[in-house]
């Protein structure tokens, strides 16, 4: 096989449907006699609902319904647990998933409590207006630490009180080894996370066709089979019925695999008792409320390490916020749990999380999921370790790395997929020097002008490490087929979100088939394409679905080899595949093209040998035993004013190591949209709840997404380390640009104004100008004054 | 509020269109929802993300912002209208399509409305002109960095065009 596509930098097939206008995005569906739904929610973050009174509402001309949960009947039920909480030893897991509209009481700001049908947005939204809810309000949750204690409101009444799950995991003996420790350090880390905020927001379209008996579904998910066979289930349909199509989506990353959201509950239910089409696209206001993001975590955490710098070991105990429910189990505070090990050989490790129900939006995995949090915690620790015992912050990294020669490496504890966190491969050192060469770190920390620049702005180096799991399982698979025409369709269950698994997938079905990689025609996110699969989550469409293409490609190949040669009278071994020809070796007149052999092999009369399947087509599936994990290394200059605490990038570097890259192009795109997003998380973007759990910065003018003058250049370069874990050798690159960003920053910040001489330590994320002031500005001020 | 409805008549991509409107019908939702052009995204409808944007009478504008009504007598180019009648794409298009400057795709039309007009006005604009005019439109998936890259190599492909 000549890879003349794999690894190349191929321009996207997508591509030119989105630049033109024509790519079919959800609010683009059209439909004759299409209803538009609109949802009150509520204004309180805890309160009860005494009485809802609709009848003005429903009296609005151009209103067809109006639906509260008492409308709802048997169908209102909570929605189904996503991931099951993995097998620990001792845990505790609290099931509160969210329902489809609030009954007696709500649980958070914007949770939906009445649904409008009407003939226009437009008029459903005046609707929601003549909609009278009383309420009686209850003191909210917005605290971990205050949700805890035993007077505390209760979110859920039928518990005991807001714990929604307490897990330990541990390796080896802490207690016993941080005795042996030459120093101890305790600190209280603060991580805070945000809104995924894409740029396009949820939204869907039903359709009911009472003749054929069959619903049609649009929907912003990334995981549209699972859609199909949850909403199949809860209406009672078989999921032959049921179509769900994931078109262009405007953006994932995470939340747009939450299942299921109240609205993707309502509007197909709705859809089939109305007879008539039914579309709610989500605003941006909602954006903050109704679409799951993440939130903060507290650790308190503490390494013991030797007077060498190698680490000795770990403790931590953290809070998590988990929001009003909990669908997707425990997947966030697991990722924390086990990332915060990161690159580094820890033999003892104590770590203990407690996730707490808070009256705020259900927080569930964004671009990273937990990560960033964990790898936060380490990367301070040693930073601050390093300094106390006067070892550069690069070498103490470089003497706890896991060595190349030391994977796979097992961890000893459970991971997100049940499966023992286990390393697969990896080489850290060589990741780590090529961005110290690429930041010219030398060079920076040996230059004594490099850090004051002419207008007095204080300038600083950070670099920073990070591994993430990514590729998990359970499974995806496609379906190759060579038409007739010559061209390639090839079809999977996963949803694309920006991805580029319209070229990524075709670049490995041409290298296999010997075809243009412009002749393949993917289709992906529509079940009545490809029936089976879970979705794009963890990194994993390349790694997953990709080694699926991988195989059923090669059973195309192995199909085309053996009626070439059946065609020609030759042995298999003498075909040659190219150009979109199957030929005999040195004899070029001898060809045939791939269309008119896929003609041959689907004969419309006449004898078949037995156990012939008709056509050159394929399904293979690609499960792996467990995720690959894939490492890297962040480093930046930055600048800060010190009377403005404004900064500036100066420089940026990426390393990164996912194994076998598909497509240099798309890898450094996620790359870079990673690391815009970490810069959003480190610097620009907080959700600002008040003490009643109002949100109050719920717009894009208040919430501050990076621009492009926030978002550096970034020169990013690639080491190679392939998995074993699957045959082509694939790590996922979809979240790495977005983990270590904290950590940097932290780090750089602190190097710029040299904070550590002040006695000050960057602790939290996010920072601000503002927030940077209050942590630093005493300290500066105190110092000029002349005090101690 | 009133049921009057007012006449709209507009001319987008060089076709008229005449059309009875309420006189709250927002602009975005007029060209997406009646005229059927939903090459024009809306991801905001407060006028930050910048994905809505158009050209009225050539400048580049916010379509969330603007009411149908306003579109009267008046000039409006989409993201439809920019590649030739061929297919051939804009040189801002075919520029994003080969730096790889689009990932979901959902701010595109509006990156490239925005970018063309400023592409007329600047020929040959430095990377600090190009992300100071880019920095009213939000990306969420590609960092911008092949945006810019993008608008640098149509600059350069037009070789001071307009
Ligand atoms: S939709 Fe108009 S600016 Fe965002
Ligand atoms: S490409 Fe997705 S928002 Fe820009």
């Amino acid at each position: 096989m000549v890879t003349r596509y794999l690894g190349a930098p191929i321009t996207r097939n997508e591509d030119a449907r989105l630049l033109t206008g024509r790519a079919l995005f959800v609010d683009d569906v059209n439909l004759p006699n299409l209803l538009h739904a609109a949802f009150l929610r509520s204004p309180h973050a805890h309160a009860r609902i005494k009485s809802i009174d609709v009848a003005t509402a429903k009296q609005r001309d151009g209103v067809i319904a109006v639906i509260t949960a008492a409308d709802m009947g048997d169908y209102w039920r909570p929605g189904p647990l996503l991931v099951p909480p993995p097998p620990i030893r001792d845990i505790v897991f609290n099931q509160c998933t969210q329902v489809p509209l609030a009954k007696d009481k709500v649980r958070h700001v914007g949770e939906p409590v009445a649904m409008v049908l009407a003939e226009s947005r437009y008029l459903a939204e005046d609707a929601l207006a003549d909609i009278v809810v009383d309420y009686e309000a209850l003191p909210a949750i917005v605290d971990l630490a205050d949700g805890l204690k035993p007077d505390a409101a209760r979110i859920h009444e039928d518990l005991a009180g807001n714990t929604a799950a307490h897990v330990r995991q541990t390796k080896g003996n802490y207690a016993e080894a941080v005795k042996r420790a030459d120093l101890v350090i305790k600190r209280r880390f603060v991580y805070d996370r945000g809104a995924s905020s894409p740029i396009e927001t949820r939204g869907i379209v039903a359709e009911w066709d009472g003749k054929a008996d069959r619903l049609t579904i649009w929907d912003t998910t990334q995981a549209p089979v699972v859609i199909r066979n949850g909403i199949a289930a809860m209406l009672g349909l078989s999921e032959r019925q049921v179509r769900v199509i994931a078109p262009f989506i405007g953006g994932g990353f995470g939340p747009k695999i939450m299942m299921f959201y109240p609205e993707e509950v309502l509007v197909p239910w709705m859809a089939i008792k109305l007879s008539r089409p039914i579309k709610w696209i989500e605003d941006r206001l909602e954006h903050f409320f109704a679409t799951t993001q993440e939130r903060g975590q507290v650790h308190d955490a503490e390494l013991a390490i030797g007077r060498d710098g190698k680490i000795i070991g770990v403790k931590d105990v953290f809070l998590h916020d988990t929001g009003a429910y909990d669908p997707y189990g425990l997947t966030l505070p697991i990722n924390s749990q086990c990332t915060l090990l990161n690159a580094y050989v820890v033999p003892h490790y104590d770590s203990t999380f407690t996730a707490v129900f808070t009256n705020k939006p259900i927080a569930t995995p964004y671009r990273g999921a937990g990560r960033q949090h964990g790898v936060f915690v380490m990367e301070r620790l040693l930073d601050i370790a390093a300094r106390q015992l006067g070892i550069d912050r690069i070498e103490i990294r470089r003497r706890n790395f896991i060595g190349p020669d030391q994977f796979p490496y097992n961890n000893e504890i459970i991971y997100q997929d049940f499966a023992p966190l286990e390393y697969d491969s990896g080489n850290y050192g060589p990741v780590l020097d090529k961005a110290l060469e690429l930041i010219g770190y030398d060079k920076f920390v040996r230059d004594p002008t490099a850090r004051r620049t002419d207008d007095g702005k204080h300038v600083g180096i950070g670099v920073v490490f990070y591994i993430e799991g990514t590729g998990i399982g359970p499974y995806e698979g496609a379906r190759i087929q060579v038409q007739s025409s010559g061209r390639v369709s090839l079809a999977t269950g996963v949803g694309t979100q920006g991805q580029g698994h319209f070229t990524s997938f075709a670049q490995i079905t041409a290298d296999q088939l010997g075809v243009d990689v412009r002749d393949v025609d993917v289709v992906t996110g529509d079940t009545d394409q490809f029936y089976w699969g879970a979705g794009t989550f963890a990194s994993r469409g390349a790694v997953v679905a990709g080694n699926a293409v991988n195989e059923a490609a090669k059973v195309v190949r192995q199909k085309i080899l053996r009626a070439a040669a059946e065609h020609f009278e030759c042995a298999e071994a003498d075909i040659v595949i190219a150009n979109g020809k199957a030929s005999v070796a040195g004899v070029s007149e001898r060809a045939i093209g791939l269309g008119e052999l896929a003609q041959r092999a689907n004969p419309l009369r006449g004898a078949v040998k037995p156990g012939t399947e008709p056509g050159l087509e394929a399904t293979n599936y690609f499960g792996p035993a467990r995720g690959a994990t894939a490492n890297g290394a962040h480093a930046m200059i930055i600048e800060v004013d010190p009377a403005t605490m404004m900064i500036e990038i100066k420089k940026y570097v990426v390393v990164h190591d996912c194994g076998t890259v598909i497509n240099p192009l798309i890898v450094e795109g996620q790359i870079h949209g990673g690391v815009a997003q970490g810069i959003g998380n480190a610097f620009y973007e907080q959700l600002a709840w008040d003490r009643d759990g109002q949100l109050l910065n719920a717009s894009l003018a208040d919430y501050l997404l990076p621009t492009a003058l926030d978002v550096p250049h970034i020169d990013s370069a690639h080491t190679v380390t392939p998995s074993p874990l699957n045959p082509m050798g694939i790590k996922g690159a979809g979240e790495a640009g977005a983990i270590p960003v904290g950590a940097l920053f932290a780090q750089a910040i602190e190097d710029a104004l040299d904070l550590p001489r002040h006695g000050v330590e960057i602790l939290e994320i996010p920072l601000s100008p503002n927030r940077l002031w209050e942590l630093i500005g005493p300290h500066l001020d105190k110092k000029e004054a002349g005090s101690p | 509020m009133s049921d009057e409805r007012h006449r709209v008549a507009t001319t987008v991509n060089g076709t008229r269109h005449q059309r009875d409107v309420d006189g709250r019908l927002l602009l975005s939702d007029f060209l997406r929802h009646v005229l059927g052009l939903t090459g024009t995204r809306v991801g905001c409808e407060h006028g930050v993300c910048g994905a809505c944007t158009i050209q009225y009478d050539g400048l580049p504008v916010r379509s969330c912002l603007m009411l149908a009504v306003q579109a009267d007598g008046h000039e409006i180019a989409t993201v439809e209208g920019l590649a030739g009648k061929d297919g051939t794409l804009h040189p801002l298009q075919q520029a994003l399509r080969d730096t790889h400057g689009l990932q979901c795709g959902f701010c595109t039309a509006g990156i490239l409305m925005t970018m063309t007009a400023f592409l007329a006005e600047h020929p040959k604009p430095t990377e600090p002109d190009i992300r100071e005019a880019l920095s009213g439109n939000l990306c969420r998936c590609t960092g911008y960095q092949h945006i810019v890259e993008a608008v640098t190599l149509a600059a350069s492909r037009m070789g001071g065009r307009r």
